[in-house]
């Protein structure tokens, strides 16, 4: 016997570890230049040298205080949103699956302007209610488009829709609230990525670490399910189940990004989008999406501080205008082919 | 490889269709152990619908399935797939998928979620490949390759999952003859060197009596003769079975029953599935 599987897949192992490490190459520069950048400017140097605990006092606190968590947030949810892009995307078989385009982004951004400007709630109460809001869409679409055939595009124009409909309902809260609420609102529902402190990293953080034995479950199953309900079911993977655990993950994921950084937009579609020819061979590259994620969302923030000088945008306009342009790239190429 | 005696897989009581319309009804059934039984019938006769039962795609809407005599409801999945495996109609494999990556997913309920992925793996995927003649195949994208590559490829999957039952809906469907025979010839070997029971739902009369040890014929939801082809395929239940006017004598060749429709012997356009 040659072994001949073990070649093939000691080539699709080396091929994810470059990508992989080129990723997290991205990730590092990323953040290096992040923390290092601004009106009071450090070099990457020193940059270093203050994360090793090195730094003079001055630099700590830019690094550790303002900058760091920043930074972390950054990634932490561009990691959420890849993910949770490359759950969908996989599950539905459709490229065009994500949590923006199918609405769940949007029930999570009505819950949670209902939450900030009629309930006055933050915090966890917050990401709590931005979870239920993007739950109850989620819940809807699955009611909704069950009919999996059509590979998913049933199911993504019903997103849309909902989409729409949120976007209704939130301008309606937003035009009946008090000025100085809504202009809060509207930062936040840009996606804002702006004077995060600490606990609100380690709040996400924790909600991570909850979701990731579901996300490497998915991993693993959705390959599986990928090739129809019959045959997963020959393996022993019962596809109904894999569809609700992957969709509560992807919504958990979504809603407490959102919930802290508002409803960043089309992170979560490109992720996954450019992981997967980057893996090749069919892969589902979650691990990768996640990694990409993180260095876009990180990446887009540092053109949102400083692209125009003096004034610094909320994230959530660079993703958006970004995205816009992958998705026309998307729709342009891809002829509607499924996964 | 493997030899220990196939499990016996039979239904009690059996219900199952949707809800609503019941297909089958009442069937008791037991596939014999260690033999190729092919199942034929007229379209929406149920035997695609049983086969999906058995396979536990869909579950009975009355009585049971058993495993050797276990109701296969009580059986985790994952275990029930180590020894039961299915190649249904239309499996889909991702744009881009290799052949060596498909057939390694068979390996899926032998693997816990958390565990890697071992050197038996690795042997009981190679082996899989090069009984179906598909190793050279390995990085070639499954979407590439001609129907008759793609069934053997997807057979390879099934038997890198190492099932005792391998159950078959229409494997030999858009495949010219001598592929369906080459598939047929595979499924056979199979079953001559590791004593796997083998269940095939196939459209192709002549075929499914050449190559079944027992042959089941299906109509309305009800078996209608269960045995080996020369004792059960008359002519009569040809005409019972499939509204066909036919003359069935032996094959020249292999003297099992071959069937040979009489001209404007179909007596009724069957229905469409």
């Amino acid at each position: 016997m040659t072994g001949r599987i073990v070649e093939t897949r000691a080539r699709v192992r080396r091929r994810r570890a470059i990508v992989v490490a080129a990723v997290l190459l991205a990730v590092l520069l990323v953040g290096t230049v992040s923390l290092s950048v601004g009106d009071y400017a450090i070099s990457p140097v020193d940059v270093w040298r203050t994360l090793w605990g090195a730094g003079d006092r001055a630099q700590s606190y830019v690094v550790f205080q303002v900058r760091a968590p920043r930074l972390a947030m950054a990634l932490l949810a561009g990691a959420a949103l890849g993910a949770a892009g490359a759950l969908l995307q996989s599950l539905l078989g459709n490229p065009l699956a994500s949590p923006d385009l199918l609405g769940i982004s949007g029930g999570s951004g009505v819950a949670a302007v209902f939450a900030i400007l009629v309930l006055g709630l933050g915090g966890p109460a917050l990401a709590a209610a931005a979870f239920a809001g993007g739950l109850a869409v989620a819940a809807f679409l699955l009611l909704a488009g069950h009919h999996r055939s059509d590979g998913g595009y049933r199911l993504i124009l019903a997103g849309v829709g909902v989409a729409f409909l949120c976007t209704a309902l939130t301008s309606f809260l937003m035009v009946r609230a008090q000025v100085e609420l809504a202009q809060g609102a509207l930062v936040w529902l840009t996606g804002s990525l702006a004077s995060t402190p600490w606990w609100n990293v380690l709040t996400v953080l924790i909600a991570i670490l909850l979701a990731l034995p579901a996300v490497i479950a998915c991993a693993r199953w959705l390959p599986i399910t990928q090739m129809g309900a019959p045959t997963a079911a020959s393996l022993g993977v019962r596809s109904s189940t894999v569809k609700i655990v992957a969709v509560v993950t992807a919504v958990l994921l979504t809603a407490v990004t959102c919930a802290f950084v508002g409803p960043i937009s089309f992170v979560a579609l490109c992720a996954p989008a450019i992981a997967r020819p980057l893996l090749g061979h069919g892969a589902i590259g979650v691990g990768t999406s996640a990694a990409l994620g993180a260095a876009i969302l990180a990446g887009a923030d540092l053109v949102a501080q400083f692209a125009i000088p003096g004034y610094s945008m909320p994230v959530g306009v660079v993703t958006g205008a970004l995205g816009a342009i992958f998705l026309l790239w998307l729709l342009a190429t891809s002829k509607g082919r499924q996964l | 490889m493997t030899s220990s005696p196939a499990p016996r897989l039979s239904t009690r009581s059996l219900a199952a269709g949707y809800p609503g319309r019941r297909v089958i009804e009442d069937l008791d059934l037991d596939i014999a152990p260690g033999r190729i039984t092919m199942i034929i019938g007229a379209n929406a006769c149920g035997k695609s619908t049983l086969l999906s039962v058995l396979a536990r795609v869909n579950s009975p809407l009355g009585g049971r399935v058993e495993l050797d005599g276990v109701d296969v409801a009580t059986i985790p999945r994952r275990r029930f797939a180590q020894s039961v495996g299915l190649l249904p109609q239309h499996p889909t494999a991702p744009d881009g998928l290799t052949v060596g990556e498909l057939v390694s997913r068979g390996r899926h309920p032998h693997r816990g979620v958390f565990q890697r992925w071992s050197a038996d793996d690795s042997a009981r995927v190679d082996d899989a490949m090069t009984r179906t003649g598909v190793a050279n195949l390995a990085d070639r994208p499954v979407g590439d390759l001609s129907g008759g590559q793609r069934q053997r490829v997807w057979i390879a999957m099934a038997l890198a999952q190492e099932p005792r039952i391998l159950l078959l809906d229409e494997p030999t469907t858009f495949l010219d003859l001598s592929h369906q025979i080459e598939v047929l010839d595979l499924l056979r070997t199979l079953n001559r060197t590791d004593g796997t029971t083998i269940v095939v739902v196939l459209h192709e009369l002549n075929l499914a009596a050449r190559y079944a040890d027992d042959l089941i014929v299906m109509s309305g939801g009800r078996v209608l003769v269960h045995g080996a082809p020369s004792d059960v395929l008359t002519s009569d239940v040809v005409a019972d079975a499939f509204d066909l006017d036919a003359l069935v004598m032996p094959d020249p060749l292999t003297s099992t029953p071959l069937v040979i429709p009489r001209p404007g012997g179909a007596h009724v356009a069957t229905d469409e599935a």
